[in-house]
Protein backbone atom coordinates (compact mmCIF):
# COMPACT_ATOMS: atom_id res chain seq x y z
CA UNK A 1 0.00 0.00 0.00
CA UNK A 2 0.81 3.71 -0.32
CA UNK A 3 3.32 2.68 -3.48
CA UNK A 4 4.23 6.48 -4.93
CA UNK A 5 7.06 4.99 -7.61
CA UNK A 6 6.38 6.86 -10.78
CA UNK A 7 4.75 10.16 -8.87
CA UNK A 8 6.53 13.40 -9.17
CA UNK A 9 6.05 15.49 -5.67
CA UNK A 10 6.84 19.00 -5.00
CA UNK A 11 7.66 19.82 -1.39
CA UNK A 12 7.43 23.90 -0.45
CA UNK A 13 9.47 24.46 2.79
CA UNK A 14 11.67 21.37 2.83
CA UNK A 15 14.11 22.98 5.07
CA UNK A 16 11.93 22.81 8.05
CA UNK A 17 11.37 19.73 9.90
CA UNK A 18 7.65 18.87 8.85
CA UNK A 19 8.80 19.61 5.05
CA UNK A 20 12.27 17.63 5.41
CA UNK A 21 10.15 14.81 6.73
CA UNK A 22 7.31 14.90 4.41
CA UNK A 23 10.05 15.23 1.43
CA UNK A 24 11.73 11.98 2.73
CA UNK A 25 8.41 9.86 3.28
CA UNK A 26 7.06 10.13 -0.20
CA UNK A 27 10.61 10.00 -1.02
CA UNK A 28 10.70 6.66 0.79
CA UNK A 29 7.61 5.17 -0.99
CA UNK A 30 9.19 5.68 -4.17
CA UNK A 31 8.22 9.06 -5.80
CA UNK A 32 10.58 11.67 -7.39
CA UNK A 33 10.43 14.47 -5.08
CA UNK A 34 11.81 18.21 -5.76
CA UNK A 35 12.35 20.20 -2.89
CA UNK A 36 11.90 23.14 -2.67
CA UNK A 37 13.01 26.19 0.13
CA UNK A 38 14.64 29.25 0.99
CA UNK A 39 17.62 27.89 1.47
CA UNK A 40 19.50 26.17 -1.61
CA UNK A 41 22.66 24.68 0.54
CA UNK A 42 20.02 23.15 3.29
CA UNK A 43 18.13 21.57 -0.10
CA UNK A 44 21.00 20.13 -1.64
CA UNK A 45 21.97 18.83 1.47
CA UNK A 46 18.69 16.98 1.81
CA UNK A 47 18.64 15.97 -2.02
CA UNK A 48 22.61 14.54 -1.53
CA UNK A 49 21.14 12.04 1.55
CA UNK A 50 18.17 11.28 -0.46
CA UNK A 51 20.08 10.43 -3.52
CA UNK A 52 18.65 9.86 -6.76
CA UNK A 53 14.81 10.65 -7.45
CA UNK A 54 15.83 13.90 -5.34
CA UNK A 55 15.61 16.83 -7.18
CA UNK A 56 16.39 21.21 -6.00
CA UNK A 57 14.53 24.13 -6.88
CA UNK A 58 14.94 27.06 -4.50
CA UNK A 59 11.90 29.35 -4.66
CA UNK A 60 11.34 32.29 -1.44
CA UNK A 61 7.45 32.41 -1.57
CA UNK A 62 7.28 35.87 -0.56
CA UNK A 63 8.04 36.31 -4.44
CA UNK A 64 4.54 35.31 -6.38
CA UNK A 65 6.41 35.49 -9.53
CA UNK A 66 8.30 32.94 -8.44
CA UNK A 67 5.55 30.99 -6.79
CA UNK A 68 3.59 30.56 -9.85
CA UNK A 69 6.73 29.61 -11.78
CA UNK A 70 7.88 26.71 -9.73
CA UNK A 71 5.44 24.07 -10.68
CA UNK A 72 6.63 24.45 -14.04
CA UNK A 73 10.33 24.37 -12.86
CA UNK A 74 9.52 21.38 -10.98
CA UNK A 75 7.63 19.45 -13.52
CA UNK A 76 10.48 19.68 -15.79
CA UNK A 77 13.35 19.02 -13.48
CA UNK A 78 11.24 15.36 -12.46
CA UNK A 79 9.70 15.00 -15.76
CA UNK A 80 6.05 15.72 -14.40
CA UNK A 81 4.43 16.68 -11.39
CA UNK A 82 1.43 14.36 -9.67
CA UNK A 83 1.70 15.65 -6.28
CA UNK A 84 2.12 19.07 -4.45
CA UNK A 85 2.79 19.70 -1.05
CA UNK A 86 2.21 23.36 0.00
CA UNK A 87 3.90 23.13 3.22
CA UNK A 88 5.97 26.28 3.82
CA UNK A 89 4.97 29.10 6.57
CA UNK A 90 5.62 31.64 8.47
CA UNK A 91 4.91 32.77 11.62
CA UNK A 92 4.85 36.28 13.40
CA UNK A 93 3.14 36.07 16.33
CA UNK A 94 1.47 39.11 18.60
CA UNK A 95 -1.19 40.27 20.43
CA UNK A 96 -3.63 42.02 17.94
CA UNK A 97 -3.87 44.80 19.36
CA UNK A 98 -0.13 45.13 19.32
CA UNK A 99 -0.16 43.68 15.72
CA UNK A 100 1.07 45.78 12.71
CA UNK A 101 -0.60 45.36 9.69
CA UNK A 102 2.90 44.14 7.82
CA UNK A 103 2.85 40.92 10.20
CA UNK A 104 -0.41 40.38 8.77
CA UNK A 105 0.28 41.15 5.38
CA UNK A 106 3.52 39.52 5.29
CA UNK A 107 1.71 36.00 6.98
CA UNK A 108 -1.26 36.43 4.33
CA UNK A 109 0.77 36.42 1.90
CA UNK A 110 3.70 33.56 2.62
CA UNK A 111 0.76 31.06 4.04
CA UNK A 112 -2.58 31.45 2.16
CA UNK A 113 -1.78 33.58 -0.97
CA UNK A 114 1.09 31.66 -1.87
CA UNK A 115 -0.77 28.20 -1.70
CA UNK A 116 -3.45 30.04 -3.85
CA UNK A 117 -0.68 30.98 -6.61
CA UNK A 118 1.42 27.29 -5.68
CA UNK A 119 -1.99 25.21 -6.46
CA UNK A 120 -3.52 27.20 -9.31
CA UNK A 121 -0.33 26.67 -11.46
CA UNK A 122 -0.22 22.92 -10.38
CA UNK A 123 -3.80 22.14 -11.40
CA UNK A 124 -3.63 22.91 -15.39
CA UNK A 125 -0.92 19.63 -15.77
CA UNK A 126 -2.83 17.92 -12.92
CA UNK A 127 -6.60 18.36 -14.53
CA UNK A 128 -5.33 17.71 -18.25
CA UNK A 129 -3.42 13.94 -17.13
CA UNK A 130 -6.39 13.43 -14.83
CA UNK A 131 -4.49 12.42 -11.76
CA UNK A 132 -3.34 15.18 -8.83
CA UNK A 133 -3.17 15.62 -5.49
CA UNK A 134 -2.57 18.79 -3.67
CA UNK A 135 -1.72 18.78 -0.07
CA UNK A 136 -1.50 21.66 2.43
CA UNK A 137 0.09 21.58 5.64
CA UNK A 138 -2.47 23.83 7.66
CA UNK A 139 -2.65 23.97 11.03
CA UNK A 140 -5.16 23.12 14.70
CA UNK A 141 -4.76 26.97 15.11
CA UNK A 142 -6.54 27.53 11.58
CA UNK A 143 -9.63 25.42 13.41
CA UNK A 144 -9.50 26.53 17.10
CA UNK A 145 -7.76 29.65 17.51
CA UNK A 146 -4.84 30.58 19.37
CA UNK A 147 -4.34 34.24 21.21
CA UNK A 148 -1.08 35.49 19.45
CA UNK A 149 -1.89 34.20 16.77
CA UNK A 150 -4.52 35.98 14.81
CA UNK A 151 -2.99 36.04 11.81
CA UNK A 152 -1.32 32.56 11.22
CA UNK A 153 -4.66 31.29 12.36
CA UNK A 154 -6.80 32.99 9.57
CA UNK A 155 -4.15 32.36 6.99
CA UNK A 156 -4.65 28.26 7.70
CA UNK A 157 -8.29 28.89 7.71
CA UNK A 158 -8.37 30.28 5.10
CA UNK A 159 -6.22 27.49 2.86
CA UNK A 160 -8.81 24.87 4.51
CA UNK A 161 -11.78 26.90 3.05
CA UNK A 162 -9.38 27.28 -0.21
CA UNK A 163 -8.81 23.17 -0.14
CA UNK A 164 -12.62 22.67 0.06
CA UNK A 165 -13.79 24.60 -2.31
CA UNK A 166 -11.28 23.70 -5.12
CA UNK A 167 -11.84 19.84 -4.31
CA UNK A 168 -15.22 20.69 -5.13
CA UNK A 169 -13.74 22.15 -8.45
CA UNK A 170 -11.43 19.68 -9.61
CA UNK A 171 -13.26 16.33 -8.13
CA UNK A 172 -14.13 14.98 -11.40
CA UNK A 173 -10.86 15.19 -12.61
CA UNK A 174 -9.32 12.93 -10.21
CA UNK A 175 -7.44 15.66 -9.04
CA UNK A 176 -7.90 15.30 -4.83
CA UNK A 177 -7.20 18.57 -2.65
CA UNK A 178 -6.92 18.27 1.04
CA UNK A 179 -5.37 19.46 4.51
CA UNK A 180 -3.27 17.85 7.11
CA UNK A 181 -3.57 20.03 10.62
CA UNK A 182 -0.34 19.36 12.66
CA UNK A 183 -1.13 20.31 16.51
CA UNK A 184 2.46 20.78 18.34
CA UNK A 185 5.03 19.12 16.43
CA UNK A 186 8.79 19.13 17.89
CA UNK A 187 10.49 21.65 15.18
CA UNK A 188 11.96 24.56 15.28
CA UNK A 189 8.96 26.44 14.82
CA UNK A 190 7.60 25.20 18.43
CA UNK A 191 11.49 25.53 19.38
CA UNK A 192 10.61 28.85 19.91
CA UNK A 193 8.64 28.18 23.15
CA UNK A 194 9.95 29.08 26.17
CA UNK A 195 9.18 25.63 28.48
CA UNK A 196 6.60 27.70 30.59
CA UNK A 197 4.57 27.39 26.76
CA UNK A 198 5.69 24.00 26.12
CA UNK A 199 4.39 22.94 29.99
CA UNK A 200 1.40 25.00 29.14
CA UNK A 201 0.42 23.18 25.51
CA UNK A 202 1.69 19.72 26.87
CA UNK A 203 -0.62 19.67 29.74
CA UNK A 204 -3.43 20.01 26.65
CA UNK A 205 -2.39 17.12 24.66
CA UNK A 206 -4.02 13.57 25.53
CA UNK A 207 -1.19 12.23 23.92
CA UNK A 208 1.10 13.83 26.75
CA UNK A 209 4.17 14.66 24.38
CA UNK A 210 4.34 16.68 20.73
CA UNK A 211 4.25 14.79 17.61
CA UNK A 212 6.80 14.21 15.42
CA UNK A 213 7.45 15.46 11.95
CA UNK A 214 7.08 11.93 10.94
CA UNK A 215 3.25 11.61 12.21
CA UNK A 216 2.69 14.81 9.76
CA UNK A 217 4.41 12.94 6.55
CA UNK A 218 2.65 9.62 7.29
CA UNK A 219 -0.54 11.64 6.65
CA UNK A 220 0.98 12.98 3.36
CA UNK A 221 1.93 10.12 1.95
CA UNK A 222 -1.43 8.96 3.13
CA UNK A 223 -2.80 11.94 1.14
CA UNK A 224 -0.87 11.60 -1.71
CA UNK A 225 -1.30 7.82 -2.22
CA UNK A 226 -3.94 6.15 -4.77
CA UNK A 227 -5.56 4.29 -1.99
CA UNK A 228 -6.68 8.22 -0.89
CA UNK A 229 -7.88 8.52 -4.21
CA UNK A 230 -11.80 9.29 -2.44
CA UNK A 231 -10.94 11.34 0.08
CA UNK A 232 -10.62 15.13 -0.68
CA UNK A 233 -11.59 18.28 1.07
CA UNK A 234 -10.85 17.05 4.04
CA UNK A 235 -8.48 18.20 6.59
CA UNK A 236 -6.73 15.78 8.33
CA UNK A 237 -6.04 16.68 12.04
CA UNK A 238 -2.54 14.99 13.17
CA UNK A 239 -2.36 16.37 17.09
CA UNK A 240 -2.28 13.73 19.59
CA UNK A 241 -5.57 14.86 20.65
CA UNK A 242 -5.74 18.27 21.48
CA UNK A 243 -8.50 19.06 19.45
CA UNK A 244 -11.15 16.28 18.32
CA UNK A 245 -12.85 18.08 15.48
CA UNK B 1 -14.84 24.46 -42.65
CA UNK B 2 -11.32 26.17 -42.96
CA UNK B 3 -8.48 23.85 -40.76
CA UNK B 4 -8.45 25.67 -38.53
CA UNK B 5 -12.24 25.28 -37.70
CA UNK B 6 -11.63 21.31 -38.07
CA UNK B 7 -8.81 21.88 -35.70
CA UNK B 8 -10.89 23.46 -33.46
CA UNK B 9 -13.52 20.63 -33.42
CA UNK B 10 -11.19 17.63 -33.02
CA UNK B 11 -9.78 19.11 -29.88
CA UNK B 12 -13.61 19.56 -28.94
CA UNK B 13 -14.32 16.23 -30.13
CA UNK B 14 -11.74 14.39 -28.14
CA UNK B 15 -12.09 16.49 -25.47
CA UNK B 16 -15.43 16.40 -24.66
CA UNK B 17 -16.05 12.91 -26.55
CA UNK B 18 -19.25 14.34 -28.28
CA UNK B 19 -20.38 12.85 -31.71
CA UNK B 20 -18.53 14.80 -34.69
CA UNK B 21 -22.17 15.61 -36.15
CA UNK B 22 -22.90 17.73 -32.73
CA UNK B 23 -19.81 19.54 -32.77
CA UNK B 24 -20.93 22.94 -35.23
CA UNK B 25 -20.31 26.97 -35.19
CA UNK B 26 -23.26 27.37 -32.90
CA UNK B 27 -23.31 24.47 -30.44
CA UNK B 28 -22.64 25.97 -27.20
CA UNK B 29 -20.19 23.99 -25.09
CA UNK B 30 -22.60 23.38 -22.11
CA UNK B 31 -26.26 23.86 -23.76
CA UNK B 32 -25.43 21.41 -26.52
CA UNK B 33 -22.32 19.61 -26.05
CA UNK B 34 -22.65 18.72 -21.96
CA UNK B 35 -19.65 20.52 -20.99
CA UNK B 36 -19.29 21.72 -17.60
CA UNK B 37 -16.96 25.19 -16.67
CA UNK B 38 -14.25 23.30 -16.45
CA UNK B 39 -14.21 21.63 -19.28
CA UNK B 40 -14.59 25.21 -20.83
CA UNK B 41 -11.59 26.05 -19.11
CA UNK B 42 -9.76 22.72 -20.05
CA UNK B 43 -10.78 23.56 -23.61
CA UNK B 44 -9.43 27.26 -23.70
CA UNK B 45 -5.79 25.71 -22.48
CA UNK B 46 -6.16 23.32 -25.00
CA UNK B 47 -6.58 26.03 -27.77
CA UNK B 48 -3.95 27.68 -26.55
CA UNK B 49 -1.74 25.34 -26.79
CA UNK B 50 -2.63 24.09 -30.11
CA UNK B 51 -2.77 27.16 -31.74
CA UNK B 52 0.32 29.43 -29.93
CA UNK B 53 -2.20 31.80 -28.44
CA UNK B 54 -2.70 33.40 -25.59
CA UNK B 55 -6.37 33.72 -24.21
CA UNK B 56 -7.35 35.80 -21.25
CA UNK B 57 -9.43 34.99 -18.78
CA UNK B 58 -11.81 37.78 -19.42
CA UNK B 59 -11.92 36.48 -23.24
CA UNK B 60 -12.14 32.76 -22.32
CA UNK B 61 -15.43 33.67 -20.19
CA UNK B 62 -17.05 35.36 -23.66
CA UNK B 63 -15.89 31.44 -25.22
CA UNK B 64 -19.57 30.02 -25.22
CA UNK B 65 -19.94 28.48 -28.57
CA UNK B 66 -17.62 26.53 -31.20
CA UNK B 67 -18.42 29.11 -33.20
CA UNK B 68 -17.07 31.67 -30.46
CA UNK B 69 -13.56 30.02 -29.69
CA UNK B 70 -13.06 29.79 -33.87
CA UNK B 71 -13.72 33.09 -34.38
CA UNK B 72 -11.37 33.83 -31.54
CA UNK B 73 -8.43 32.04 -32.22
CA UNK B 74 -9.22 33.41 -35.67
CA UNK B 75 -8.74 36.71 -34.92
CA UNK B 76 -5.74 36.02 -32.66
CA UNK B 77 -3.95 34.49 -35.57
CA UNK B 78 -4.24 37.66 -37.98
Amino acid sequence: MFDLSGKCALVTGATGGIGGAIARALHGQGATVALSGRQAEKLEALAGELGERAHVAPCDLGDLDAVDALPKQAAEAMGGLHIVVSNAGVTRDGLMLMMKPEMWDEVIRVNLTAYFRLAKAALRGMTRQRFGRIIAVASVVGVTGNPGQANYAASKAGMIGMTKSLAAEVASRNVTVNCIAPGFIATAMTGALNDQQKEAILSKIPAGEMGAPEDVAAAAVYLASEEARYVTGQTLHVNGGMAMI
Amino acid sequence: MSDLAERVKKIVVEHLDVDPAKVEPKASFIDDLGADSLDIVELVMAFEEEFDVEIPDDAAETIQTVGDAINFITEQKK
